[in-house]
């Protein structure tokens, strides 16, 4: 069936849509991201505008985060305290992040820097926690304890808070720089920022998984609103028909997605998780290195 | 003197004489995109008024659709220190967002080329590209790339012979507008040619507006964005919300 969006002005296949929502619900139930980074380019290749298609993915995590959300607080595996610190950073964080892109832009190629942005930290990231779960199972396997590290510099700084559901004792710091550091890069890369909140808080501020998961996908609902309501009233580019369809699939997915989650073991997640962000960053990579099939491409008069 | 005269008089008069009208029919002049909207053929058909009898040469018909014109910058990727990047890029002042030209036969071979010229009827023409020779060396490779880009679309078409004549009278085609259509007026134009002449020529409109729901939310999200992006936050919510309640009714029962 198909269906002609009016903003995008563009017609595509209902059940295409649907189904990519549902997809990547499932994804942001399970691991906590918002599942910008996989959907956008989804979109990108079925033909919705560059810019709709970033503005509309902001509108659609808002209701998967949300259906996510409600699954996590009926666990009580929210920590709505850290949560609410990490929106505080990440909201400061998006509007330096804000200020940054639009320097970049003045400098030109900026598609460019946000693609290499999302090769590095993809990378690194996925590598990183590839790795650290890889181990972790293996040490599960032979019957090592799982150690985590309790004490590290992060826990010697000042302005200490107890954050129960996470079973934490911290600094205020580290949470706050980890929430303004993803706003800056979401600002950036056009993404909500969970694939790189995710791995801060499991181990930077040493989270328990489980915790991980919902919090993020608490503080993404707010980030993403907020970007939603930017888009929508300075570039016109929110299609609520795309996002109705995604997001019936997106939320029904999220739910779906949450009770996988809960069933699966910590580092098994933590690995799928990375292995996701590897394949996202090699398909990356492999569109910068190797030769585009079409050199030239179109962009009409709104868009620049 | 008064024969040279009379033979001035009768190859200025000839084309007066046999002074061709179109007459136009299409079976729709107007285009409502509504939500489930998958394309639209629109049936061109016409006859020739002519006072004087046919004349000996062929007659051959010429028509053009174009969509609104708006300004496009094409882009060239090429290979800087071993990643594809853009590097260069021409701003075209105006290329349609739909073109459309039927013929009768073979364009090169229906309409000379300053005819084509004087009324930009082919592709190439239609696209106005004033300043894109000085932004790179070779712009038409741009102008090349964005006609293939379009044409793959099925955004610009050529159809060559499209156009069936009977009795140098009655003419008919069918244009398909794709799915991928902008809003706007299309503007149609017929051309009656006779050995590669323009001897007539009829211009007329095509609305293409979205209806219902689609010109309800696009007119929202111009007139009132603070509304709409409200609106579009409060559908997620809700669809966020329900969605988690019917699955903890599932569990329940």
């Amino acid at each position: 069936m198909q269906i002609y969006l009016p903003i995008a002005e563009v017609s595509v296949n209902a059940f295409l849509l649907l189904g990519l929502g549902g997809l990547v619900g499932v994804l942001s139930g399970m691991f906590g991201v918002g599942g910008g980074f996989l959907m956008t380019p989804l979109l990108f290749f079925i033909g919705i505008p560059p810019a709709v298609a970033v503005a509309t993915e902001a509108n659609q995590i808002v209701a998967s985060s949300f259906s996510g959300v409600l699954a996590h607080l009926r666990r009580k595996t929210v920590d709505l305290r850290m949560g609410t610190v990490l929106l505080i950073g990440g909201l400061v964080g998006a509007a330096l992040g804000v200020v940054v892109f639009n320097y970049l832009k003045s400098l030109g190629q900026v598609d460019l820097l946000v693609k290499l942005c999302y090769v590095v930290f993809l990378g690194v990231v996925g590598g990183m926690m590839f790795n650290e779960s890889l181990r972790a199972i293996r040490n599960t396997r032979r019957g090592v304890p799982v150690r985590r590290r309790k004490h590290g510099w992060v826990h010697g700084l000042p302005f200490k808070i107890r954050f129960r559901t996470s079973g934490l004792y911290i600094s205020i710091i580290p949470p706050l720089f980890v929430g303004v550091s993803v706003g800056i890069l979401a600002a950036i890369m056009g993404v909500g920022g969970g694939f790189v909140m995710v791995p801060a808080m499991i181990y930077l501020l040493g989270m328990p998984t489980k915790v991980v998961v919902g919090t993020s996908l608490f503080q993404i609902i707010f980030v993403t609103a907020f970007t939603t309501m930017l888009h929508a009233t300075t570039n016109y580019t929110v299609d609520v028909a795309l996002a109705v369809l995604l997001l019936v699939g997106g939320v029904i997915g999220a739910q779906f997605g949450t009770t996988i989650g809960t069933r699966m073991k910590a580092e098994q997640l933590r690995i799928l998780l990375a292995i996701m962000v590897l394949v996202v960053c090699g398909k990356l990579a492999f569109d910068l290195l190797v030769q585009p099939s079409e050199l030239y491409s179109l962009s009409t008069g709104e868009d620049h | 003197m008064l024969w040279r005269l009379s033979l001035v008089f009768a190859l200025v008069g000839s084309p007066l004489c046999a002074e061709e009208e179109v007459v136009l029919g299409l079976s729709s002049d107007r285009v409502a995109i509504t939500a489930t909207f998958e394309g639209s053929d629109i049936l061109i058909f016409g006859a020739v008024k002519r006072e004087a009898a046919i004349p000996e040469t062929p007659l051959d018909v010429v028509i053009t659709v174009a969509g609104p014109s708006l300004p496009v910058t094409v882009r060239r990727k090429s290979r800087e220190f071993g990643i594809w990047i853009n590097t260069d890029m021409v701003d075209l002042d105006s290329a349609p967002s739909f073109y459309a030209v039927a013929t009768t036969g073979p364009l090169n071979e229906v309409l000379s080329d300053t005819e084509d010229l004087r009324h930009r009827v082919s592709i190439t023409r239609a696209i106005r590209s004033v300043g894109a020779a000085s932004m790179v060396e070779d712009s038409g490779a741009f102008i090349d790339a964005l006609i293939r880009i379009k044409r793959d679309q099925d955004a610009y078409q050529m159809r060559e012979g499209a156009v069936a004549i009977d009795q140098q009278t009655l003419f008919r085609t069918a244009i398909s507008m794709p799915a991928n259509l902008t809003e706007g007026t299309y503007e149609t134009r017929i051309f009656l040619a006779r050995e590669g002449q323009v001897v007539s020529q009829y211009q007329t409109e095509i609305d293409v507006r979205k209806v219902g729901l689609e010109r309800f939310l696009f007119t929202l999200s111009r007139e009132q964005p603070t509304l709409y992006g409200l609106m579009s936050l409060a559908i997620a919510i809700a669809a966020g919300w329900g969605a988690s309640a019917v699955f903890q009714l599932l569990r329940r029962g």
